[in-house]
């Protein structure tokens, strides 16, 4: 009976999502859980066009000489593909949605800095996306997500313009975004909030900010100069009319490698998240953990040059990169092995986020080692540009960054929803997803030693035994992820309700209700002890 | 939260999601620094590319820049410090509460100078490459040594200080914004923030020609 | 010790699927050395990291809800351990790696010189007596062959995965490569750098012959012109033997013996006159001006393509040594 009332009670309370309603309300809203709601929508469409894109090529590498398309179509496919999934899911995907939600939430604020800013971000996200849509319906673009010259800028036929367009325009909504989490990090944090009560996940996204707000305009000034050679025909970087070619892959890694991190950085945040709520203890080594997020915002600046070893650049400067490539594995390493150590002596759980934390460790380890192999000079040589470096970097952003995003969107899917989802599904899916993921990319990286090139319409005849694995493996992920879109959606309406806390987790955001009211706590909450302050019991003391 | 209710000409002037009023003059401050670094990278990779093909194709750029008018330049330099100075002058105003006429005054002057600048740039040294044909893609025309280079030499220079003038015209619109509000009333020496920080943006512009002109218009050689 | 482990793990994988492609350079069996060391490297980590994550999850489960796990004591020994030690682990990478490259940068100074030529979407290849192949080279057995490369368009990419060599190729530059084959057969090279439409069609073969069987081959299809007596027409037929004559009056440089040799430019740099480098003086005179010449000469951009600039090059190539052959005698 007193159970009813309360549920009740809980149902008729007014939270961020019932406090009005309306299209209206919901596209000039100011709140930033709205916001990251409005995001999560859109990435979530941008996310199924660019998997589309991935299926048909996957099933056209089924065959050798290509099963579907024309290679000119191919071409197109992993553009699109490219360029969807790194600018219009993967980095606004843990910032612009989760960061959105949690971080005031998490520093006890009651929004961001500037809210009126934190739409206008997405409304520029929108109308990047827009560009993106509009080449993709009037035939696309071929170029590759990296726009190379002079093949964007003289030689394509394709619509490089609109993509470049959507590029550069989304660009100054992930500055924004930045710009505001900066701030908000800086100047809107409770009393008693110092920075070193600060959760891991603010440390990460505060040195994501960071990059974003410094690589991001290298980009826009990059495309717009290309976009010039290719209206004005001046020689900017096409050689037959006295340019470089060279410099633009500069300019661009310089702002396209520091991008591997913007994705990469608030997956580690969330693992951190996810890692001690579900051990229930400290993460092992905070300020290891939150420091090695800086070294690798700063070292990520210093590196672009090895997406060049190839390139005809000098052997002293492939040599420099090369070391500071390695250098910049160093913390990743450390961020793993205090994640294993905080299980140590844990009280670990089998929710659904641990699982996805647990396959973020194994795949994002094994994706950094094999970075290794890329980061030393001579097998680069080899590696360079083959299905060695597809299968690397899927492993950091599917394997790291997409396995962290669905793990903090299952954690605070009850905080952002108030509803919990069935577990034994939500289970069943991580599994799914870590098993489809491996056959996928796994037999990629034999693949890229034999030869196997990327961005290959067509190929020789002995890869297709490896390829028809991945493709069958593509399969599976795509299931897998097609489960978690069901339940979630089934669980908005027909799920158990949740209640402010349901994992017993510590951090602001469970203090307050599940869906939290408008302006996120009753009251300010005043800040007195340390992040991840779960009860615990001394150490044992050997004899 | 007894400070919600101090407002200004009617309005309340802190908004509802900061804590204090110096909580949220501080946030604004501090993000107008944060876009200012950004805007710092995004000249800051055109600085980077001009320098390496000034580098690489330096008689050409030494050619391209003999075409422009150093006098033009030097006179739009003074005309941006004098525009800082009361831009400077202007945040003054407010801040130790003359009144408002001065502030006003102040503010009109910068936005006067803002004008003469784009007047100089446009129509005595824009229009004039023009008519000599030195508008990369537009209307260029030049047949001399290093052709190639003497055109990028003038993409560089038109990018550069059209993404300025730019600049200008929005620091032209928000002093604009700020004068309306100004001749309301809005500010007073404890809510100002607003203009403060349109001096920063005001002054960063003024920094970014401070480096464009010499590098444009000084060193060619002469 | 690494090298017998790498060995057994190669074996023992290749019992059941090839995982490496052949290896028919000297550098080949160099870099699947490290390539199977770093592999053992990260499987071995991997699992590790595997193994501890599955020991914890299962020792240290949740077993009641009300559970309290003991605190965390941080240890900074334990923290510098798992930061030095993949430190170290990664410099020693990092030196062989880059050792491994380093060693292999230049090619041997008695290379056998090929010139490559790239397009959308075919290879041109030409060796230095004239002989001309489209998608396809012939090289002898054991002879070090060096590539110079460059592209009429967009950046393509020369990749030999047998040879283990790759190597952008440019428009508007020269770069290169070398290898040394050590095993009869042809094996496949490929353009690596997304070039267009039919990229992936950008691809032929490399034959790899025994010497005497390609000095026949080279005998047989040696056309009538060798590269630099094609370069040699060229060059009076543009005219440039009008002021790059030999003669007396100084006004123009003298291209016998310039080849290797070092100049110093306008602005009072000092350049080694390479393939680059003659290449810019003749589509780019103005770019690099030589001090003491005055007179500005007309870009030949546009009017020669790259096939014909490898040819006059070759040709200015044997000025140089026709003038040291003479200076021997």
């Amino acid at each position: 009976m007193s159970v009813a009332v309360a549920e009740l009670a809980t149902r008729s309370r007014v939270h961020y999502l019932n406090e009005s309603y309306g299209v209206k309300s919901w596209l000039l809203t100011t709140d930033h859980k709205r916001i990251a709601i409005l995001y999560m929508v859109s990435i979530t469409f941008m996310f199924l066009v660019g998997a589309c894109a991935a299926a048909l090529m996957r099933i056209q590498l089924l065959e050798p000489a290509g099963a579907i398309v024309q290679p000119e179509t191919y071409n197109k496919l992993f553009s699109i593909h490219g360029i969807i999934m790194v600018w219009f899911f993967l980095i606004p995907s843990i910032p612009a949605v989760l960061g959105n939600f949690l971080i005031p939430m998490m520093i006890g604020a009651r929004d961001v800095a500037f809210p009126k800013l934190n739409l206008l971000s997405w409304y520029i996200y929108i109308i990047g996306a827009c560009f993106i849509l509009y080449t993709l319906i009037y035939g696309g673009v071929d170029t590759g997500w990296t726009f190379y010259t002079p093949y964007s800028s003289t030689y394509s036929n394709s619509h490089v313009f609109g993509a470049a367009a959507g590029v550069f325009i989304v660009g100054f909504s992930s500055i924004l975004t930045g710009l505001n989490f900066i701030v908000t990090v800086h100047k809107m944090r409770a009393p008693g909030m110092t920075w070193f009560r600060l959760p891991l996940f603010i440390w990460s996204l505060y040195a994501t900010s960071i990059v974003l707000v410094l690589a991001t305009p290298v980009l826009a000034i990059t495309l717009s100069l290309m976009a010039m050679e290719r209206f004005l025909h001046i020689g900017i970087f096409n050689p037959a009319i006295g340019g470089d070619p060279l410099l633009f892959q500069h300019l661009f890694w310089f702002y396209s490698h520091p991008a591997v991190y913007i994705m990469v950085l608030p997956a580690m945040g969330v693992i951190s998240e996810l890692v001690a709520a579900y051990s229930r203890r400290r993460v092992y080594g905070y300020a290891f953990v939150a420091f090695s997020s800086f070294a690798i915002a700063l070292i990520a600046f210093l590196v672009w040059g090895h997406h060049m070893f190839v390139s005809g650049q000098s052997v002293y400067a492939g040599m420099v990169f090369s070391a500071l490539s390695f250098l910049v594995a160093i913390p990743s390493g450390i961020k793993v092995f205090n994640w294993t150590a905080t299980l140590y002596k844990g009280s670990n759980s089998y929710d659904a986020p641990m699982l996805y934390a647990l396959g973020f460790l194994g795949l994002f380890t094994m994706g950094g080692l094999t970075g290794l192999f890329l980061a030393s000079l001579s097998i680069d040589v080899h590696l360079h540009d083959t299905y060695f470096v597809i299968a690397h970097f899927h492993y950091i952003m599917v394997g790291g960054s997409v396995m962290a995003y669905m793990g903090g969107l299952h954690y605070w899917w009850p905080k952002m929803t108030g509803r919990l989802y069935p577990d034994k599904w939500a289970r069943f899916a991580a599994f799914t997803i870590f098993i489809g993921f491996n056959l996928t990319f796994f037999p990629q990286y034999i693949l890229g030693y034999l030869g196997m090139l990327r961005r290959y319409a067509v190929y020789p005849a002995q890869f297709q035994a490896l390829n028809v694995l991945s493709s069958a493996g593509a399969s599976i992920l795509g299931v897998g992820y097609f489960i978690p879109l069901v339940y979630l959606i089934w669980s908005m309406r027909y799920g158990r309700e949740a209640g402010p806390n349901p994992w017993r987790a510590k951090g602001l955001e469970w203090e307050t209700a599940s869906p939290p009211p408008r302006e996120n706590f009753e009251e300010t909450p005043i800040v007195t002890e340390e992040a991840y302050a779960y009860p615990t019991r001394p150490r044992a003391v050997r004899v | 939260m007894s400070e919600s209710a101090i407002t200004q000409a009617g309005r309340p002037i802190l908004e509802e999601h900061f804590e204090t009023l110096p909580a949220q003059e501080e946030a604004r401050k501090l993000g107008m620094w944060v876009f200012l670094i950004t805007e710092i990278l995004f000249f800051g990779g055109l600085f980077a590319t001009y320098t390496v093909y000034r580098e690489l194709y330096l008689p050409g750029f030494t050619q391209g820049s003999h075409f422009i008018e150093v006098k033009w330049g030097a006179i739009n330099t003074a005309v941006l410090i004098v525009s800082s100075l009361t831009m400077a002058l202007a945040i003054r105003s407010v801040q130790v509460g003359k009144r408002k006429g001065t502030t006003l005054g102040l503010l009109g002057i910068t936005m006067l100078l803002g004008v003469v600048f784009l007047c100089i740039k446009f129509i005595l040294e824009w229009r004039v490459d023009y008519l000599h044909h030195h508008v990369p893609g537009i209307n260029f025309d030049y047949a001399g040594p290093h052709a190639a280079h003497v055109k990028l030499f003038f993409l560089f220079y038109f990018y550069m200080t059209g993404l300025h003038a730019i600049h200008v015209i929005v620091g032209i619109g928000i002093l604009l914004a700020l004068s309306y509000l100004t001749w309301r009333g809005r500010f007073s020496p404890k809510y100002y923030s607003p203009i403060e920080v349109a001096g920063l943006y005001w002054h960063f512009v003024d920094i970014i020609w401070i480096f464009l002109f010499p590098l444009l218009y000084l060193i060619g050689g002469r | 010790m690494i090298q017998v482990f790498n060995f057994g793990i190669a074996t023992a994988a290749s019992l059941f699927f090839p995982l490496h492609p052949p290896a028919a350079s000297t550098i080949a069996p160099q870099v699947d050395y490290l390539y199977y060391f770093l592999t053992a490297f990260t499987l071995f980590f991997t699992f590790l990291i595997f193994a501890f994550i599955f020991y914890f999850m299962v020792k240290y489960r949740r077993r009641s809800e009300d559970e309290v796990p003991e605190e965390v004591k941080v240890s900074i020994p334990l923290e510098l351990t798992w930061t030095l030690i993949p430190t170290a682990i990664c410099a020693l990478i990092f030196f062989w790696g880059s050792s491994l490259f380093f060693r292999n940068a230049r090619p041997p100074a008695n290379s056998m010189e090929v010139f490559v030529v790239g397009k959308q979407w075919m290879w041109q290849l030409q060796h230095a007596n004239g002989a001309r192949e489209i998608n396809e080279l012939h090289v002898p057995l054991n002879v070090p062959v060096k590539l110079t490369m460059t592209s009429e368009d967009v950046i393509h990419d020369f990749f030999v995965p047998a040879f283990r060599v790759k190597e952008d190729v440019l428009p508007g530059r020269y770069t290169s490569i070398w290898f040394q084959a050590t095993k009869l057969g042809s094996f496949m090279f490929e353009c690596a750098q997304m070039c267009g439409a039919f990229h992936s069609s950008m691809h032929g073969e490399v034959i790899v012959m025994k010497p005497d069987d390609f000095a026949h081959w080279l005998a047989t299809n040696a056309p009538s012109q060798t590269m630099s007596s094609a370069g040699g027409q060229l060059f009076s037929q543009l005219g440039c033997a009008s002021c790059h004559q030999e003669d007396s009056s100084g006004k123009y440089p003298q291209l016998a013996g310039i080849y290797g040799h070092q100049v110093t430019l306008r602005n009072g740099a000092r350049a080694t006159v390479d393939e680059g480098f003659l290449r810019s003086a003749i589509v780019n005179p103005n770019s690099e001006p030589v001090a003491g010449y005055s007179v500005s000469m007309p870009s030949f951009q546009g009017q020669i393509n790259e096939v014909q600039l490898l040819d006059l090059i070759a040709y200015i190539k044997t000025l140089g040594a026709a003038r040291k052959e003479a200076a021997i005698q």
